[in-house]
């Protein structure tokens, strides 16, 4: 097994689910028409109870960068329950039983989820900019910001992927994630500031990585908190949200890759 | 004539179920072997465990003269795999799956593209090669599915129930289409659970059930181990079925077994010809309307009954 098959075999099964993204545009449509329907409800149902003195402007550049880092997390369902289907119709044998790569199969899954995330992360960054979201800094930064984001959603498809081989169906990878992932990324700083959350909700949400990332991009995007009194987090979490999201990223990686390669060899058509 | 597959001994147990009870079997080179069975047999476990896709808890397997266990890659370039479902990505046109694997397999961009051309030409799929595979019929997705396990032009193919699922018609086109491939050599390996597949398709068949095999021969060989010819005859009054029951009985070598439902009796004979007409002057001279009579041979429908000791229709009622 050379070094260069696992590159050509993940860039075949990459382009295989790319594929996949252009003949059903509406699976892009799926992922991102509820993250927008997100930013209309919070911005201007929430917006104004938060931000009563600016109408929600400022909740509105606030919120965007959390609308990102809950999108992404949500994007990752789909390198799960694509990998469930693709247990359940057979394909995954078809694959096992060719003289290809062994993990290949996942790389070129996960890889191929990322370009599906640059791809919303557009489409949300345009409706950010609709409701008043911008980036007020450098480019770089705001790139960093981006690669943040796609760094972490990065690491936890490599958990949905090893959740969509473990259980019988798509349907079940959709089900147990909505409940891990709205706890996920409710319990954060994703909607509201987080001084607002009471004692063992807060500590939760402050240690949440999903906050972590979401407070990254909004420094890295230069998007302020919408009470102009509020003080800089001093957690250490998020006093180094870029660190400690990439330490995150990092541990999921080193757990979940053997994890899910070790479950992919076992997976069996149902 | 060396044997392509080969398997001794295969143990298979999921927790206290055990779903393959030491399963021998043997392949020669360029035959077909119909492995048949009910649901839940374990032919489809035996199919896994040859072509690498699960090891068993114990036994020995090689293919293509290659140790399944020790050289599982090895083994996967040398052989082909349609499972129990097509397992065609519906997104892709029929030429995207077959370029595809053929990328997998590490033929190089340009041959897995000439492949994939001369595949679609072969199983009839042109028109529909460039249209995504969601758009075909269950027939021609089979045929996709096959096409993808052949494209490595492998000696040694496994088809797991290639045609459950697909209507008569498609049934027969698809027969067609692996005769021409075991004509060209190919050895290959078929489960079902049609014993009429078995008996159109392989020279040898092993019969499992339970996980064990508890018969193997040809398909002549099974069917003579049931016994020889039988005589059915069908009323058009059900009320008669005893009295042509009665009159014929003296002409059997065994028991008649009545079916009121189809209004027709079944009877072991030996006679031929000569027994059918006597049989019908019989009943047709008490007066007792026939609206069919015929001698059948022992189908593998038979055969597989008589085996695996489950009662048919017949005998229950």
């Amino acid at each position: 097994m050379s070094a260069l098959d696992v590159v050509v075999d993940s860039a075949v099964v990459a382009k295989r689910n790319l594929i996949k993204i252009k003949r059903v545009p509406d699976l892009l449509v799926a992922t991102t028409l509820s993250p927008i329907m997100f930013v209309l409800l919070f911005a201007y149902v929430f917006g104004g109870a938060i931000d009563p003195t600016g109408g929600g402007a400022a909740y509105r550049e606030f919120l965007i960068a959390g609308i990102f880092a809950q999108t992404v997390v949500f994007g990752a369902v789909i390198t799960g329950a694509g990998l469930a289907e693709d247990v359940r119709k057979g394909i995954i044998d078809r694959f096992r039983s060719l003289p290809m790569a062994p993990s290949a199969v996942l790389t070129g899954r996960t890889l191929s989820d990322v370009v599906n995330n640059v791809l919303v992360l557009i489409v949300m960054s345009l409706t950010g900019l609709l409701v008043g979201w911008r980036i007020n800094t450098s480019f770089l930064e705001a790139l960093w910001g981006y690669l943040l984001l796609l760094i972490f959603a990065y690491a936890i498809s490599w958990v949905l992927a090893f959740i969509g081989l473990l259980v019988p169906s798509p349907e079940v990878v959709n089900n147990a994630s909505f409940i891990v992932i709205f706890p996920l990324t409710f319990v954060a700083n994703t909607f509201v500031p987080l001084d607002t959350l009471p004692g063992p909700l807060r500590v939760f949400a402050e240690w949440n990585p999903v906050s972590s990332v979401t407070e990254a991009a909004r420094n890295l995007f230069g998007n302020p908190d919408p009470d102009p009194n509020a003080v800089e987090p001093t957690v250490w979490s998020l006093a180094h949200p870029e660190l400690y999201t990439l330490i995150w990223a990092a541990a999921v990686l080193v757990v979940f890759v053997p994890l899910a390669n070790m479950q992919y060899r076992r997976a069996a058509s149902r | 004539m060396s044997n392509a597959i080969r398997a001794t001994g295969l143990v298979k147990r999921y927790g206290s179920v055990t779903a393959l009870d030491g399963v021998d079997l043997t392949v020669r080179e360029g035959s077909v072997l119909g492995l048949l069975g009910p649901n839940g047999a374990g032919k489809t476990t035996v199919v896994r465990i040859l072509t690498t896709l699960l090891r068993p808890d114990a036994g020995e397997a090689e293919v293509a003269g290659l140790d399944v266990f020790a050289d599982p890659r090895g083994v996967r370039r040398r052989l082909g795999l349609s499972g129990q479902y097509a397992a065609v990505d519906e997104y892709l046109t029929g030429f995207e799956n077959l370029d595809m694997i053929g990328r997998l397999y590490h033929l190089g961009r340009r041959r897995a593209r000439e492949r994939a051309r001369e595949l679609l030409a072969q199983f009839d799929l042109v028109d529909a090669g460039d249209r995504p595979a969601k758009t075909y019929s269950g027939g021609m997705r089979r045929r996709l599915d096959l096409a993808g396990a052949l494209v490595a032009s492998p000696p040694v193919l496994f088809l797991d129930e290639p045609t459950t699922g697909l209507d008569p018609r498609s049934r027969t086109d698809m027969w067609a289409v692996i005769q021409k491939l075991v004509a060209g050599g190919t050895t290959l390996l078929l489960t079902t659970q049609y014993l009429e597949e078995a008996d159109v398709l392989a020279d040898d068949i092993v019969v499992i059930d339970h996980g064990r095999v508890i018969a193997r021969g040809t398909a002549d060989q099974l069917k003579a181990q049931v016994g020889g010819e039988r005589l059915e005859v069908t009323v058009a009054d059900a009320a008669q079925l005893a009295e042509v029951s009665r009159l014929l009985a003296p002409l059997g070598v065994g028991a008649p077994v009545l079916d009121e439902h189809r209004r027709s009796m079944a009877m072991p004979v030996s006679g031929g010809v000569e027994l059918l007409r006597g049989a019908l002057d019989r009943i047709v001279d008490a007066g007792v309307k026939v609206d069919d009579a015929g001698l059948r041979r022992p189908t593998l429908d038979d055969v597989f009954l008589t085996l695996t000791g489950e009662t048919t229709e017949e005998d229950v009622a």
